[in-house]
């Protein structure tokens, strides 16, 4: 009996005409200045460089390069501002000002969406309906327990640290800037951060927001840089507490660099999640899960579900239903409102990307992309899946952070848990099974921060987000977020 | 017959997944000539609907012209695909239409309850079938269903469709409002595609919540799995509760994302619903003319 037809016929000529967000109601500045003990000051080095549109490669405006005396001076706001008002206000009165930046961001979350994917390249779906509001809402879920810390933390005496040296990563610039300034404020410390280098304009606007909603000077201070002003911000003995998002490598340096002080760090780096799919899983439920798992901001997440196990006896059917699926992804302009995948967040990037893709093709994995074109202008990068891959390849080891699938089977629980637990990194894991036991049984043998259990990617401000092993330490959100920012004198 | 039921494995469904991936389909901005373009495929995916006990002669007879010139003023418009009536009036219907290309579709088998004997059941789809028609719509019995009794109602609707025979297309309407979850939704659909239907069919429209785009996914991945694995195509109908112009695109996106291009026809895709082409008009109308007309431009029937 010869095989019926049973292709889909996804690339439909129904084709979605262009829904643009409209940009009219954003203002950015040609150039914009560091922002020291409330006010906006040049550069000491006098130096700029310039952040671009990753869609289009046109520059969007010129950044201030912080230096050593930038980093010291915002270093001194900030420890004037710690010393003589923000510690001294009561917990109630700060939690007033955190509130406040909340509000406004909500109020300017269109224009703070735009300028995010504008800058960073993500979709403005994404930017509209995940970064923005969540990042309000880690300012509204903090403000919270401003005024509560004694009862966070019953018996234990909870004291701010003082000045806080942050840094933020490219792939979630305002949402990671909110999860380290709100508990940081709400907990009575001053800040001193810095975003990275390709997006640092929605972390400008979050100063402007300070500067609206009356924070006191001083008492966030963005100093915008690239490397080399971080390292000032991480061996500056003002500095209290460290707390970065970014590589591994970045992650180890800073360590180092911190031996033998007293400064209190977290660290939220890498990942190489897996995402298990047992037989009996909701597998259409499944497959939206993995494509959000790995397809989300171009992959671009630390918690990404980059390495798909899927249990044998499902594997043809969710792999099939994986390349549909892929089939209605749309990749293009980010400020398409239709958009799935926008813009890789920069040309290094960029490639970075295509060369695990060569690597993984080298290493004798099989690769899937869907068809269609990619514009010549900006860079973009197709999703993509790898099967027949081994624990021992690279692109299975290895995190790429874009939009990169490496897809494996498994036969037994065991065998699912020691692979999922075979990296040196520990930050997420996703099950997928309709069996609540088996979910429990998992989650205690996963060695990962955060574990999804039908689900992948969802983010709360009350949840803790962190890692094991080479994934970092220390937790962000909840109220294991407040103690990153506390000490407990005995 | 039961060897092959208890062969029928469904895949689990999770709610929370369901919602998300219909609230990214509702995120999807149909614009300007894929709006206008997506207007028409509705209109032409109508089954236009009068299953009511006041029904008449005469108004069977207005909804028939109305199927067939929705909006005369509007050059190049599509007709319905369907006029579903009781049996009774499936002759007027048939003969209305006569020439129009138009189905006539019958509601039988002891709409909307189902509560009857399958003799009855089967009697009931003979007359619609006599009079003309070229489409049944079947009720499951989902009493049966929930008590366990798959094989009762996966026989049913074998019987049905046999009697239907080849040329009479049969739509089972599985009344997802009384199934009580999404993973009954999945099971009673995986049902009807093994025993032979030619759709599935969400509701009645007699009892609430009919049709909503959550069951319509999982009725849509159903028949997708059921694709994969026959290759039989199994068209798909959302009845009851459609009303706008908005939620019937939505429907569509579900459909162009869930099973592409081959279901975005009046052959596959079918919207059983009584007010909805007014307010495809009204768009269409405003896509032409920049501004909303009043309902009075348009005809009720």
């Amino acid at each position: 009996m010869s095989k019926k037809e049973t292709k889909l016929d996804l690339k439909s000529n129904w084709e979605l005409a262009p829904s643009l967000e409209s940009t009219s109601h954003v203002n950015l500045k040609k150039e914009y200045q560091l922002f020291i003990g409330g006010k906006w000051i040049k550069p000491s080095s006098g130096k700029y460089f310039d952040t671009n549109n990753p869609a289009t490669e046109e520059k969007l405006a010129s950044i201030a390069h912080g230096n050593t005396k930038d980093v010291d001076l915002a270093v001194k706001a900030a420890r004037k501002a710690y010393d003589t008002n923000w510690s001294k206000l009561s917990g109630k009165e700060r939690g007033k000002y955190i509130f406040r930046i909340a509000r406004i961001m909500q109020e300017r979350a269109k224009e703070l969406a735009v300028v995010e994917t504008l800058d960073g390249g993500k979709p403005i779906r994404e930017s509209r309906d995940i970064d923005i509001p969540l990042a309000a809402n880690h300012f509204f879920y903090y403000a919270g327990w401003a005024d509560k810390l004694e009862y966070a933390f019953p018996n234990r005496n909870p004291k701010s640290l003082g000045v806080a040296g942050q840094i933020t990563p490219w792939n979630f610039p305002l949402l990671m800037a909110a999860w380290k300034i709100a508990p940081a404020l709400a907990c009575g410390n001053t800040v001193v951060l810095k975003p990275a280098e390709t997006t640092s304009l929605t972390t400008l606007l979050l100063a402007e927001i300070c500067e609206q909603a009356g924070l006191p000077e001083g008492v966030v201070n963005i100093v915008t840089g690239a490397g080399d002003t971080g390292a000032e911000i991480v061996n500056h003995e003002g500095i209290d507490k460290i707390a970065f998002t970014g590589s591994t490598g970045v992650g180890k340096i800073i360590q180092n660099a911190i031996a033998g002080t007293d400064k209190k760090v977290t660290l939220e780096l890498g990942g190489k999640a897996a995402n298990i799919v047992f037989e009996d899983a909701p597998l259409d439920q499944a497959v939206e899960g993995i494509v959000n798992g790995i397809f989300f901001n171009q992959g671009h997440v630390c918690c990404a579900g980059s390495r798909l196990l899927v249990q044998e006896s499902v594997y043809d059917i969710v792999l099939r239903k994986l390349k549909d699926r892929m089939e209605s992804l749309i990749v293009g302009n980010p400020l398409d409102k239709n958009t799935d995948i926008g813009a890789i967040n920069s040309k290094s990037q960029l490639d970075t990307i295509n060369h695990y893709i060569k690597l993984g093709k080298e290493e004798g994995a099989e690769i899937y992309q869907p068809e269609g074109k990619l514009d010549k202008k900006g860079y973009w990068c197709k999703p993509t899946l790898f099967t027949g891959v081994a624990q021992s390849n690279r692109i299975v080891q290895e995190e790429i952070f874009g939009p990169v699938l490496a897809i494996q089977t498994f036969r037994t629980i065991e065998e699912a848990i020691t692979k999922a637990n075979n990296t040196p990194y520990g930050l997420s894991a996703g099950v997928w099974t309709d069996k609540g036991s088996k979910i429990f049984n998992m989650t205690n043998q996963l060695r990962a921060g955060i574990v999804w259990a039908n689900t992948f990617n969802k983010f709360d401000p009350t949840s803790p987000f962190g890692g094991y092993k080479e994934s970092g330490f220390g937790r962000e959100g909840g109220l294991h977020g407040l103690e990153a920012y506390l000490k407990f004198p005995s | 017959m039961s060897k092959i039921i208890t062969s029928i494995k469904s895949v689990s469904v999770d709610q929370v997944g369901i919602n998300d991936r219909v609230s990214r389909i509702t995120a999807r901005s149909v614009k300007n000539e894929a709006k206008i373009h997506g207007l028409k495929m509705v209109l032409n995916m109508i089954d236009l609907t009068t299953l009511e006990g006041a029904d008449t002669v005469n108004k069977v007879k207005q909804l028939c012209y109305k199927g067939m010139h929705l909006h005369d003023s509007y050059e190049d418009l599509p007709t319905v695909a369907a006029i579903c009536v009781y049996p009774n009036f499936v002759e007027l219907a048939k003969q209305e239409l006569k020439g129009s290309g138009i189905k006539v579709a019958s509601v039988a088998t002891a709409f909307p309850s189902g509560n009857s004997s399958l003799e009855v059941k089967i009697t009931d789809t003979q007359m619609a079938i006599d009079g003309g028609a070229d489409e049944v719509d079947m009720v499951i019995s989902r009493g049966k269903f929930h008590q366990g009794e798959h094989n009762y109602v996966f026989d049913e609707i074998a019987k049905i469709k046999e009697t239907c025979g080849k040329n009479v297309r049969l739509k089972t309407i599985l009344e997802t409002g009384e199934l009580g979850s999404l993973d009954n939704v999945r099971k009673a659909s995986d049902l009807a595609l093994h025993a032979g239907s030619d759709f599935i069919k969400t509701s009645t429209g007699k009892i609430s919540p009919a049709a909503t785009l959550p069951v319509t996914l999982v009725m849509l991945e159903a028949i997708k799995d059921y694709y994969y694995e026959t290759g039989i195509q199994v068209g798909m109908k959302p009845a009851g509760g459609i009303s706008n112009a908005k939620l019937a695109l939505h429907y569509l996106m579900l459909v162009k994302e869930t099973l592409g291009d081959k279901w975005l026809t009046n052959q596959w895709f079918r919207f059983g619903a009584s007010s909805l082409a007014n307010d495809v008009l009204m768009q269409l109308e405003k896509q032409r003319s920049g501004v909303y007309q009043s309902k009075d431009y348009f005809s009720k029937d």
